[in-house]
């Protein structure tokens, strides 16, 4: 069992460094620092909600085996925001740490895609909006270890290698539950009708996507549209699932217009933050 | 620790068998007891019984330090306690393997979890109310777990052994972090160190709780020290225990609830004051403040993923037979 969380490796702190000094790839002189600054967020804030997401299952999965992996792809999720996060503070130049932002804004700074802000559902709900994301944020990711800003890449690197094993693992359960049984399917089939608008979120770009693609930070929205679609496809061809004919895009989240559910997450989640100011814990 | 009150099946001396005896002059000599082995049926239930409540412990134990995983209060301290808790269910997890060496199958553990008839440690049916106890729990609880498995590595039974040496290395880390989270506390802000106090206050006699009542006079007691399944008394632990954690907390600059605490120097140990051992028994018997959430939650955890569990199966036969015309 992992018992070290990645933050405290030393790995956190040579990226520190070596952002302090400036890499190979030092940021691009022109690029947009509050674009770069909302894109940190987006990295962040998406493994953020959906790490809290699947938490939430911790104790109450549906075999233990279950039980242990969901918490490992939490764990791999917070910990990769503590990295974006760290980096978005840095970026902003305001001294705002990691947890500072994750603890300390309102729903309207966070800058998540819905899709993973929305409530749970059964475990096949769950795994099912795991393999949407995780097919986009593989291929994301993997972009991103070939971006101009030498801290992005590291960072996406690192995070590749836990997201490839997240996305390895998501499509295989997508596929046995689709096949599995009559009761399955129609759980895995309607749970793809319910996410694929919120899905198609993660591909509405906006001025600031445009900003990031062009100073050579991050890929173009529309190039990683075509890796996702063919996995997803294949995936679901096998699970025996239907892509819904539904094409409309719920957003707002990357601008920071969320559902409901946000609201509440945070309430929990920043709870003692906001009722203690100040103090460390 | 998370075994109390478990029965052992011993025969009286006038029933052994010369199997019996050799069985027992092997865990005399130290020896380890494999699964294909010999072994008095005795011994199995009670090895059973012992191991299927410990790890039955293990999995009711993630939900009250679940319960503040969403509420963290920083990034790193939700990494600590996620990986605490999925470390939880991995001991979970080698113990029902465990008993499966004795050939009982973990859905038969968990059923019988779930009907009522197996129990689990009485001090998860305590409840987690302000973040201190994410730290008196790793203090207290963790560290009265250690003071019986750390002995239980050398439990007679091979299995069991192997287990508990991964499980107390894990644990001894967890309790590290839990008094890590009580100093934070200890030393922080007016409302933290009350928050710390007040963890302490409720949580020291349920932990106390733990090594269950004195055995002194217990038969079965006996016959399971006598297998090497259990391997000091409930007082010595428990004694071992206060002494252990006094010092701690008078550390942190906090005060063990208990007015007759007192250092006694002719028995090199503190006297202290007994649980309430009512409460103990009235929580055993399902009055816990908890109780009927703990079991809810891992009956609704099961019965809500029965259809998970059917699809995987179905697929995993269905993916066999495709295999087969593939082949053939």
């Amino acid at each position: 069992m992992p018992s070290l969380p990645d933050i405290m490796t030393p790995d956190a702190e040579g990226l520190a460094a070596k952002a302090a000094h400036g890499g190979a790839h030092a940021p691009a002189p022109d690029a947009d620092q509050d674009a770069f600054f909302e894109f940190l967020l987006r990295m962040g804030d998406n493994a953020l909600i959906l790490g809290h997401r699947n938490s939430e299952w911790c104790g109450h999965g549906p075999v233990l085996e279950e039980d242990i992996a969901m918490s490992n792809m939490a764990l791999d999720l917070i910990g990769q925001t503590a990295l974006w996060l760290g980096l978005a503070g840095e970026v902003e130049g305001k001294g705002r740490s990691a947890d500072d932002l994750a603890y300390l804004r309102d729903a309207w700074d966070f800058r998540n895609v819905l899709l993973v802000e929305r409530p749970n559902g059964d475990f096949g709900a769950t795994l099912m909006r795991q393999f949407l994301f995780d097919a986009f944020h593989f291929h994301q990711l993997q972009a991103l270890t070939k971006s101009a800003d030498a801290r992005v890449a590291e960072i996406a690197g690192k995070a590749l290698k836990e997201v490839s094993y997240h996305l390895e693992r998501s499509a295989e359960q997508v596929i046995a539950l689709g096949d599995g049984t009559e009761e399955s399917h129609a759980r895995m089939q309607a749970a793809l009708d319910d996410q694929w608008g919120y899905a198609l979120e993660m591909f509405a770009g906006d001025a600031t996507d445009a900003k990031m693609a062009d100073a050579g930070i991050a890929p173009d929205l529309a190039d990683l549209r075509g890796p996702w679609d063919a996995t997803v496809q294949a995936v679901l061809a096998e699970a025996t699932l239907a892509i819904p004919e539904n094409s409309y895009v719920h957003k707002g989240g990357k601008q920071g217009t969320h559902t409901e559910h946000l609201g509440y997450i945070l309430a929990e989640m920043q709870f003692l933050q906001r009722a203690y100011p100040g103090a460390e814990w | 620790m998370y075994a109390q009150l478990v029965k052992s099946e011993g025969k009286s001396k006038a029933e052994l068998t010369p199997e019996d005896h050799a069985f027992q002059a092997r865990i005399d000599a130290g020896e380890k007891i494999e699964p294909k082995e010999w072994m008095p049926e005795g011994y199995r239930k009670t090895l059973i019984r012992q191991i299927g409540q410990h790890a039955h412990s293990e999995i009711v134990g993630q939900l009250p330090e679940g319960n503040w995983i969403t509420r963290a209060p920083t990034l790193e301290r939700k990494q600590i306690l996620l990986a605490k808790v999925q470390d939880e269910a991995g001991h979970g997890l080698y113990l029902y393997c465990a008993a499966e060496t004795l050939g009982v199958s973990r859905d038969e553990l968990l059923e019988k979890l779930h009907s009522g008839d197996m129990k689990y440690s009485s001090i998860f049916n305590y409840p987690t109310l302000t973040w201190a106890d994410m730290g008196a729990v790793g203090w207290l609880v963790d560290g009265a777990a250690i003071m019986n498995q750390v002995p239980l590595q050398r439990t007679s039974y091979g299995p069991y052994s192997r287990a508990m040496i991964r499980i107390c290395k894990e644990e001894s880390f967890h309790q590290r972090q839990g008094y890590a989270i009580m100093m934070k506390m200890a030393n922080g802000t007016p409302e933290q160190k009350q928050m710390a106090q007040d963890a302490l206050n409720r949580l020291w006699y349920p932990s106390l709780m733990m090594f269950g009542p004195s055995d002194k006079d217990s038969v079965h007691s006996v016959q399971s020290m006598a297998w090497k399944i259990k391997m000091n008394t409930n007082d010595e632990l428990r004694q071992k225990f206060v002494d252990q954690t006094v010092p701690q907390a008078e550390y942190l600059g906090l005060t063990v609830p208990d007015p007759n605490l007192k250092w006694n120097e002719e028995k090199g140990g503190y006297d202290f004051s007994e649980p309430d051992w009512d409460e103990f028994f009235n929580v055993i018997k399902g009055n816990g403040p908890c109780n009927k959430e703990r079991l809810g939650a891992r009956v609704k955890a099961w019965d809500d993923g029965a259809w998970y569990r059917e699809a995987m199966v179905a697929h995993a036969k269905k993916k066999a037979a495709r295999r087969t015309v593939a082949a053939e």
